[in-house]
């Protein structure tokens, strides 16, 4: 199982590798839009975990491209935003996203959200 | 033709505009306008080309040439004014529920009930004839197109036919106009209707004037030049300077219609009440002018026509555009003229009598029944039924005036009756338009200037009229007045040089500027008129603070004004309305002064909106005990408000930006204490991880703590510029030294990250007089910004330009956009401008870098040349 992070907060995409890995997933992480897309175009991760507010290409493009694409069907897409309003995780879902989580998470959540997004896929 | 096909079409007609009126009526209902638009605004303003001047017109052009167009340059010539003028009146209108030009009036003067009643009362005398005119010429209209050789024109006929005609207009007006008792709501339906109305009566007279151009004869050149060969009808092509008096003539009548396009009770029905944008009156104002000029596109033409093609019969003029298609056997085109006549009769009844009917209730009906107190029995919801009832009443009592009217004189000369009314109405326009820009006119002003004007018109128009009917002695006209020469009424004061309706302007306009003017000067205004003079003159300043403008002083009982609303709305709905009020408000439930004259306001606001605000006036001072305020006091009270309210927007304004800022300092503050989070729950999950493991992600912790602490300590700091509690260590510095400082703290980061630094500072030294760490923070934040973003070089470099000394820190990245070269300094700016894409930095340093430059009293900011980005601050030296 492959898991692409894309946050621009260098230590957060720490933290999560270090959580992904744990878990035992094979993990590819992104420090930005762009890096993201690059991933995305050679790689066919079964999970993105995707920050929002990133400078150049923000994270609800990058996952109304991720649903275009005939190959990441059964990717899934967990937001982790420090955005809370409403609107915000409104839309985060009407571009796609399986689950939006606010920032700051418990690392707890997030893995049991993970893990059972990826069991239901298959 | 048969008369069975006429009635006919003319009910089709009719039915349709029953339909029209009722679907956009039931379209309202479900808040779907119709009328919404400039357009069908535009079109209902048309209702002014009534059936006078579509017959009319051409009867005009054809005895005096290009005279005729008269009526509609004035109009043509005010529509500018309409912005100032009409705008102004709409705003008034909107806020002080006025729905008549009589409430008008007696509102500006004080709500005077006896200056609306005056109004009322020379509005219906001017206007009834008209309404008669137009009657008149549905009844001849159709008599023309039954008419045949045998029996040219029937009487009783066409007496009748016009009596049936009115009974089913009075039917519309009441179903249409009267249904509701809010006067603020649009009688939508009989917008629509009108403006289609005005549609289709364009139609009509471009159809029958193509009709005779192009087909009776061979296009426009053809009837003028058939015409110019015709030395009897030359003169029509010139106009007729022998008498120097012409150019007069024609400035008053022009002026005459020009004041009547804006305050003809019909005009005023459909400009000002139901106007349903001010907006609307933008386009309205050269889209009205372009339909005069289209429909009198072939008036000159069929006039011509009619005087080639009937040279020596003794067909009337008005009637060419009827006689020529009837002539020539082209029934189907007589029909479409005769409807398009009737529509445009039918337009000018309808709102004509709808909006003598309202001034009737509201400033003649109703004041005179509180004053004789006939309603004190009504109670509960009968008040709101007996308003409606009289208003229906008045509509049928304005047609039977009129219809009455028509029997009785029917033989008279009709024709100018049209001038005659503008005439009447524009004694008005001295107390309106002098109401709306002159404060000091007073309510006695207004009402002898209309007295003395309304008598000046009644004794040199309407006089002769009944001279002629043999009421009075023809002796009148010849040698005047009980024998006086100088009181003749086409010849007053001995000036004979002007046609009747012209000289009728001259002299009744001229007396009631006169009257208006001195008297006004010479009489004082009560409180309640200064506050109403203050509010129309200034209307533009004073109306978003009208609601909370408090001018009134007094003792009231919120159960009074309950009692007597109730009347109107029915207690349950003013038990609602009042608790909202209310709670809008925050009126406490204790009653104050203030909370009083709020109520009283409110109050007298409701119930203006169903009997007009005289009439409301009257009836709110009669429950509540009022003290006189004086001018003085006005003045201040209104300056409070309007002072009141521009804090409370300042407050407002200050409140959504503190919200904004602390919503993007949560944001920037979960950032970190996402990391933190996470991090301190990986320790206490992973009690087995390795020590390099351990000391790197204890060391995320640490760091990111100390981020948040920064993000605090700089919101602090700027709170505290902000808030001017910031306090400066100035002393005589050189900022060579600070630069260099600056530099040494940032030399092994530059180095590390393999950058490029060039430093270019003079050897002498720059004293300023500055903060010095407050300096070196800037130099600092600028340098970060650079290692940040730069790509390979850094340049430092300062110089004196005059008096200052400028410090440049400049880098060869990517740069910042022009737009947002100021936006950068604010703070957050990327939250503001953005809310997803962001840049790097925690959004307050060079927010902070500004507010310090600020307080040196320099200059910041950032400039891009030759590939690089200079962020720059310039400070005054000291010698």
């Amino acid at each position: 199982m492959k898991v692409l992070i894309v946050d621009d907060e260098p230590n957060i995409l720490m933290s999560l590798d270090f959580l992904m890995r744990k878990e035992g997933y094979d993990v590819l992480v992104a420090r930005n839009g762009k890096e993201a897309l690059e991933s995305l175009e050679n790689n066919e991760p079964d999970m993105v975990l995707l920050d929002i507010m990133m400078p150049d290409v923000d994270g609800y493009e990058i996952c109304q491209y991720i649903r275009k694409q005939e190959n990441l069907q059964n990717c899934k897409v967990i937001f982790l935003s420090a955005k809370t309003k409403e609107t915000d995780i409104q839309r985060g879902y009407e571009v796609g996203a399986d689950f939006y989580l606010t920032k700051p998470f418990s690392n707890k959540n997030l893995i049991g959200k993970v893990k059972e997004l990826l069991s239901n896929g298959q | 033709m048969n008369w069975g096909i006429i009635i006919i079409a003319s009910l089709l007609y009719l039915g349709l505009l029953f339909i029209l009126a009722y679907v956009a009526d039931k379209k309202a209902q479900n808040h779907q306008s119709l009328i919404n638009s400039p357009y069908v605004y535009a079109l209902s303003l048309a209702v002014y080309c009534t059936a006078w001047t579509y017959y009319g017109s051409v009867g005009r052009a054809s005895k005096s040439g290009i005279d005729f167009l008269l009526i509609y340059l004035g109009p043509t010539l005010s529509a500018p004014l309409w912005w100032f003028i009409i705008r102004k009146i709409i705003r008034i209108s909107k806020i002080q529920n006025i729905s008549n030009i009589a409430d008008l009036i007696a509102t500006r003067y004080g709500k005077s009930a006896i200056l609306g009643a005056i109004v009322t009362i020379v509005s219906v005398l001017g206007i009834v004839p008209y309404i008669s005119l137009q009657i008149k010429a549905i009844g001849e209209s159709f008599s023309i197109m039954i008419a045949t050789q045998e029996a040219p024109i029937v009487k009783p006929v066409y007496i009748d036919y016009a009596f049936y005609t009115t009974i089913v207009l009075a039917i519309f007006t009441l179903y249409f106009g009267t249904r509701q008792l809010d006067l603020n709501k649009k009688n939508e339906g009989m917008v629509f209707a009108i403006a289609f109305e005005s549609l289709f009566k364009l139609w009509a007279f471009l159809v029958v004037g193509g009709y005779i151009t192009f087909f009776v004869f061979d296009g426009f050149e053809d009837i003028f030049s058939k015409a110019f060969a015709q030395k009897e009808l030359q003169h029509l092509f010139t106009i007729n300077t022998q008498s120097g008096y012409k150019a007069l003539e024609w400035f008053l009548i022009g002026l005459a219609s020009m004041l009547a396009i804006m305050f003809l009770p019909r005009q005023f029905q459909m400009l000002v009440a139901e106007n349903k944008q001010e907006k609307h009156l933008q386009k309205a104002i050269w889209l009205f002018p372009l339909y005069l000029l289209v429909i009198n596109i072939f008036v000159m033409p069929i006039a011509l026509a009619g005087k080639l093609s009937f040279p020596d019969s003794n067909i009337d003029a008005d009637t060419y555009i009827l006689a020529l298609p009837l002539a020539n056997n082209q029934n189907l085109i007589a029909l479409i003229t005769y409807l398009g006549g009737f529509a445009a009769a039918t337009s000018m009844v309808i709102v004509a009598s709808l909006a003598l009917s309202l001034m009737l209730t509201n400033n003649l009906f109703i004041p005179i029944s509180l004053y004789f107190s006939v309603t004190k029995h009504l109670k509960g919801r009968q008040w709101g039924r007996w308003v409606l009832y009289t208003r229906r009443l008045s509509v049928v009592l304005i047609l039977t005036l009129a219809y009455g009217y028509l029997t009785v004189i029917a033989d008279a000369p009709l024709v100018s009756i049209g001038l005659i009314s503008f005439v009447a109405v524009s004694q008005f326009a001295p107390a309106i338009i002098g109401g709306l820009y002159w404060k000091d006119a007073t309510q006695k002003g207004a009402m002898a200037g209309i007295l003395i004007g309304f008598v000046m018109w009644a004794f040199t128009l309407v006089l002769p009229t009944l001279i002629n009917k043999g009421i009075f002695p023809e002796s009148i006209i010849s040698e005047g007045l009980w024998g006086m020469g100088w009181l003749k009424p086409y010849q007053l004061f001995g000036l004979k040089e002007l046609e009747p309706v012209a000289h009728s302007l001259f002299w009744s306009l001229l007396f009631n500027i006169a009257a208006y003017t001195f008297v006004s000067i010479q009489s004082n205004q009560t409180s309640q008129e200064r506050s109403q003079a203050e509010f129309f003159v200034d209307v533009f300043k004073y109306s978003n603070i009208y609601e909370e403008a408090v001018v009134w002083r007094g003792i009231a009982h919120k159960k009074d004004l309950e009692e007597l609303l109730s009347g109107f709305l029915g207690a349950e709905k003013v038990k609602n309305l009042l608790a909202d009020f209310e709670k809008e408000q925050n009126i406490a439930s204790q009653s104050n002064q203030e909370n009083n004259a709020k109520l009283v306001k409110y109050a007298e606001r409701i119930l203006a909106s169903t009997i007009g605000s005289t009439s409301a006036r009257i009836l709110v001072a009669s429950v509540v005990q009022e003290d006189e305020i004086s001018k003085e006091e006005l003045l201040q009270m209104l300056r409070e408000s309007q002072e009141l309210k521009k804090l409370n927007f300042e407050l407002k304004k200050t409140d959504k930006q503190k919200n904004e800022f602390i919503g993007t300092v949560t944001h920037e503050l979960r950032t970190p204490i996402t990391s933190i989070r996470s991090f301190s729950e990986i320790l206490y999950d992973n009690p087995d991880l390795d020590e390099n493991q351990r000391q790197q992600f204890l060391q995320t912790v640490i760091n990111e703590t100390q981020r948040m602490e920064r993000l605090i300590n700089q919101v602090l700091d700027l709170e505290k510029f902000d808030s001017g509690k910031q306090v400066l260590n100035l002393e005589k510095i050189d900022i060579q030294t600070v630069i260099k400082e600056a530099i040494e703290i940032y030399q092994t980061v530059i180095q590390e990250k393999n950058l490029h630094l060039d430093i270019h500072i003079t050897q002498q030294n720059i004293f300023i007089l500055a903060d010095k760490d407050r300096i070196l923070q800037i130099i600092l934040n600028f340098l970060s910004n650079a290692v940040k973003f730069s790509k390979k070089n850094i340049i430092i470099d300062s110089r004196i330009e005059q008096d200052n000394v400028k410090v440049v820190v400049a880098d060869d990245g990517k740069g910042v956009p022009e737009e947002l070269k100021d936006a950068i300094f604010e703070k957050f700016f990327q939250a503001e401008n953005q809310t997803i894409k962001k840049p790097k930095g925690s959004g307050l340093g060079l927010a902070i870098c500004k507010k310090i430059i600020q307080y040196h009293k320099g200059q910041i900011g950032v400039e891009t040349s030759n590939g690089l980005t200079r962020f720059y601050f310039t400070l005054p030296i000291i010698h």
